[in-house]
């Protein structure tokens, strides 16, 4: 179980170091796909089958959507500029935070072993508290419930500002538009509005 | 303990990718990367050996699942993580596919360049 997490970890690895390196955007964006079916497989061994669904749905959508931001240049293949500060310091950066992670790892409960304070009166009363027999569900949509209405907040907000910022056209005269189309348009504004449609 | 050690290498790996590659497209391949560490880091942390996941059947005692089951809390939390880093992501590449529109490239120092 650990040594097959420990390879499928190890590939998880190599994918993102391909993901990064290659030169040519979309097998770059291909081997991200990699590491993110490898993550869903990794999940479903942990004990977690609903968010390895999830995250098999979310990978397909993040591909396609890569994918849709790639194709629209001619030539996928891009040349690498070589720029030092920013390698070095991201290469010191690695350095410090290796060392301060493996610091940090060690107080963390083992692998195997979580404490379980809160979540372990979330299994025991959950089927009478709240009639779900998915634990993961009645936490999601009972007991934090204001958490996923948080979410759905930021879900809602990202998604109208990628529409917004995706959108043909603005309003022409916002200040003409906020004052005098109030109430009934003319038939020369209908006329432009149908040409605009059309268009 | 390695399991945590290499998962926090594939974070530093999207940091690494963020920080010198000049590539849009690249920098948010970054981004999707860290957002996969953390949500194995946090799904790790809440392992339990052996342990069954938190569903209950019909014929399973209350007492035995209680002591069996993986931690729920980390993997709810970790549900609501995967869906906001996909409306995050729309929203990069809606705005990337707005930089190339404007400057035909996606070269972020070519961008600086541009400006102004």
């Amino acid at each position: 179980m650990e040594s097959f997490l420990l390879i499928l970890l190890i590939f998880m690895i190599v994918g993102s170091i391909i993901a990064i390196e290659t030169k040519n955007l979309l097998s770059s964006v291909i081997s991200c796909g990699v590491v993110g079916f490898s993550v869903s497989i990794a999940f479903l061994m942990l004990g977690a089958p609903d968010i390895a669904i999830t995250q098999v749905v979310v990978e397909i959508l993040i591909l396609v959507v890569l994918i849709r931001a790639t194709i629209t240049i001619d030539n996928t293949s891009i040349e690498e500029h070589w720029d030092t500060f920013a390698v070095v310091s991201s290469l010191i950066f690695f350095g410090l935070f290796l060392v301060f992670a493996f610091l940090a790892v060690k107080d963390l409960p083992p692998f195997g072993e979580p404490s379980m304070r809160v979540s372990q009166q979330y299994l025991e009363t959950a089927l009478q508290k709240t009639g779900a027999a998915n634990v993961v569900t009645s936490i999601i949509l009972d007991f934090r419930g204001y958490d996923t209405l948080g979410e759905a907040t930021v879900l809602f907000t990202s998604i109208v500002g990628a529409f917004v910022i995706l959108r043909r056209r603005g309003r022409k005269q916002r200040s003409a538009a906020d004052t005098e189309k109030v109430g009934i348009l003319t038939e020369e504004e209908i006329k432009e509005e149908y040409e605009e449609f059309r268009e | 303990m390695i399991l945590y050690f290499l998962t926090l290498v594939l974070f530093v790996m999207g940091v690494y990718c963020l920080i010198a590659k000049k590539n849009i497209v690249k920098k948010i391949i970054g981004l999707v990367i860290i957002d996969y560490a953390i949500n194995l880091f946090i799904i790790l942390i809440g392992y339990r050996r052996d342990g069954v996941a938190p569903i209950l059947f019909k014929d399973m005692p209350m007492e035995e699942f209680a002591r069996h089951s993986v931690d729920p809390l980390p993997q709810a939390l970790v549900l609501t993580s995967i869906v906001i880093g996909l409306g995050v992501l729309a929203l990069q590449v809606a705005i990337c596919l707005r930089l190339y529109e404007k400057y035909k490239t996606f070269n972020m120092s070519e961008i600086n360049r541009l400006k102004g």
